[in-house]
């Protein structure tokens, strides 16, 4: 099987994470929908404010990348921005962004959507570009406001947060990618109809066929083409939608709970879709010691997975407290209602 | 609706990083950008200035009454804020419950939703201020 290996090497120079502040608790989601009865999936979730969206979501990673790559933003070839929840359907979230950041007008700037793994999709695109020599950096993020339909069993999970990436060279980065792979199908197991607000999924479908064939396959496809066993790496953050599908991928994978506890924040946090895998991973790198080695898996419906092999360098260390770190974001936890919810998230419809 | 999209669109580097201008006299630094010095009153061309975005609760209100296009975000607290460069501006805060809002409160810029222009209109992003971020380190 063929891996994703540029012939010049690329990593990580800054790396940015956003949480929103407000957490839903599931079991506020099952007293309305279920009379409080039976289990839920995770935890709470992160809900957006009234004032964010994925565009403020991703300026906010992305500052916290700037501030712990310290490039000139001028020098930013393409701003990538990866989500299902882009707040306009025409008219481009990497335009603001990147206008925002002071990286226009000489810049690349696209959105990309391939359900919850459109934001690896950036950083993937964004090694090949980097690597060809085409721009000294790329800028890709991932990031959404998750909405689930009321009552729906993804209410539970949907969240909102994002992580953004600076792609540069390799001796300029914190962590340096050995390669990458990536392996899609035409599963329909989750989508959204251009006219409709909220997605529809394949229930039990989304498990077995959709999200354990895509990651299992494209993580045991990387560590085998690559020689590696799960004893090898430090850290693995698979895609979360919950907890219990990345612990038992994880697990199967041969992986135990040490390696996946820092990167599955899932359980507290949500799914952030785009975002979801690349906050795992700006979780791991706000702790990783040089010469870890991390495999971070995406999941995107529809149906794909990224994987990603990296390896942490000596400069990881001096990047970290550049700015704030996602536990950082974790910590200032405002509880709400459903009530609060419904208005935050705009579900109330006056007509 | 085409002026109104001009006119928010020559706003955008004022409020999405917070340029201002610095007199090129006696080096005040303004925000919002003017044709004269505010100090000084020298009036030849000022070079730009990007702020922190650092800066100081000054002073504060609570709106309830909300114009249009604001009601639904009312509730909410709009402050003075004393920039560290030393300008004062005036912007809504956010991810702030309005009774914890303090003068003397230090807080930081972000960008956030303004309003925006009805279900079809463009979305105004600009500057707000929020508790600055508790780091740890």
């Amino acid at each position: 099987m063929p891996l994703m290996k540029p012939k010049t090497e690329v990593g990580i120079v800054g790396y940015g994470s956003y949480i929103p502040r407000y957490r839903l608790p599931a079991r506020e989601v099952a007293r309305i929908w279920n009379d409080g009865e039976g289990s839920v999936p995770i935890k709470e979730k992160a809900v957006g404010g009234p004032d964010e969206d994925t565009m403020t979501i991703g300026l906010e990673s992305a500052r916290n990348a700037l501030a712990r790559a310290q490039i000139n933003p001028q020098n930013i070839g393409a701003v990538w921005v990866g989500s299902e929840s882009h707040p306009y359907a025409v008219k481009p979230t990497s335009t603001i962004i990147a206008e925002a950041i002071g990286a226009t007008p000489s810049t690349q700037g696209a959105d990309w959507q391939f359900a919850c793994k459109a934001g690896t999709e950036t950083i993937q695109a964004g090694i090949g570009f980097v690597a060809g020599g085409m721009a000294p950096y790329v800028l890709g993020i991932g990031a959404d406001t998750a909405q689930g339909r009321p009552g729906d069993a993804l209410e539970f999970t949907a969240a909102s947060g994002g992580a953004a990436y600076i792609i540069g060279a390799a001796e300029e980065s914190l962590a340096i990618f050995e390669a990458s792979y990536s392996y899609v199908t035409d599963t329909p197991d989750f989508w959204r109809r251009p006219t409709t607000h909220y997605p529809s999924h394949g229930q039990r479908f989304t498990g077995e066929p959709a999200y354990f064939q895509h990651v299992m396959s494209a993580s045991e496809i990387i560590m085998e083409e690559l020689g590696y066993t799960a004893k090898d790496f430090a850290h693995v953050i698979l895609h979360q939608p919950n907890r219990k599908f990345p612990e038992r991928a994880g697990a199967a994978l041969g992986f135990e709970k040490a390696q996946w506890v820092t990167g599955l924040l899932s359980p507290i946090i949500g799914n952030t879709y785009a975002g979801a895998s690349i906050l795992g991973l700006t979780a791991v790198l706000d702790i990783a010691k040089p010469g870890d080695k991390i495999l971070c898996v995406s999941f995107g419906s529809g149906a794909g997975s990224d994987a990603f092999v990296l390896n942490a360098t000596d400069k990881i260390t001096e990047k970290q407290h550049l700015a704030p770190t996602t536990q950082d974001y974790i910590n200032r936890r405002v509880e709400i209602d459903y009530a609060t919810y419904v208005r935050y998230r705009n579900k109330l419809k006056m007509h | 609706m085409a002026t109104e999209i001009a006119r928010h669109w020559r706003l955008n580097s004022q409020r999405y990083r917070l340029v201002g201008e610095v007199c090129p006299k006696c080096g005040v630094k303004m925000f919002p950008p003017r044709d004269v010095c505010t100090d000084c009153l020298d009036d030849s061309r000022q070079p730009d200035f990007e702020f922190s975005g650092h800066g100081e609760v000054y002073s504060f209100t609570t709106v309830h009454n909300a114009p249009e296009g604001y009601q639904e975000s009312a509730p909410y607290t709009v402050a003075l804020i004393k920039l560290e460069e030393g300008p004062l501006l005036t912007a809504q805060l956010t991810d702030v419950e309005n009774s914890e809002v303090e003068i003397g409160m230090p807080v930081e810029m972000v960008t956030r939703k303004l309003r925006t222009q009805g279900e079809e209109g463009v979305i105004i992003y600009g500057y707000k201020f929020r508790p600055r971020l508790p780091v740890a380190h």
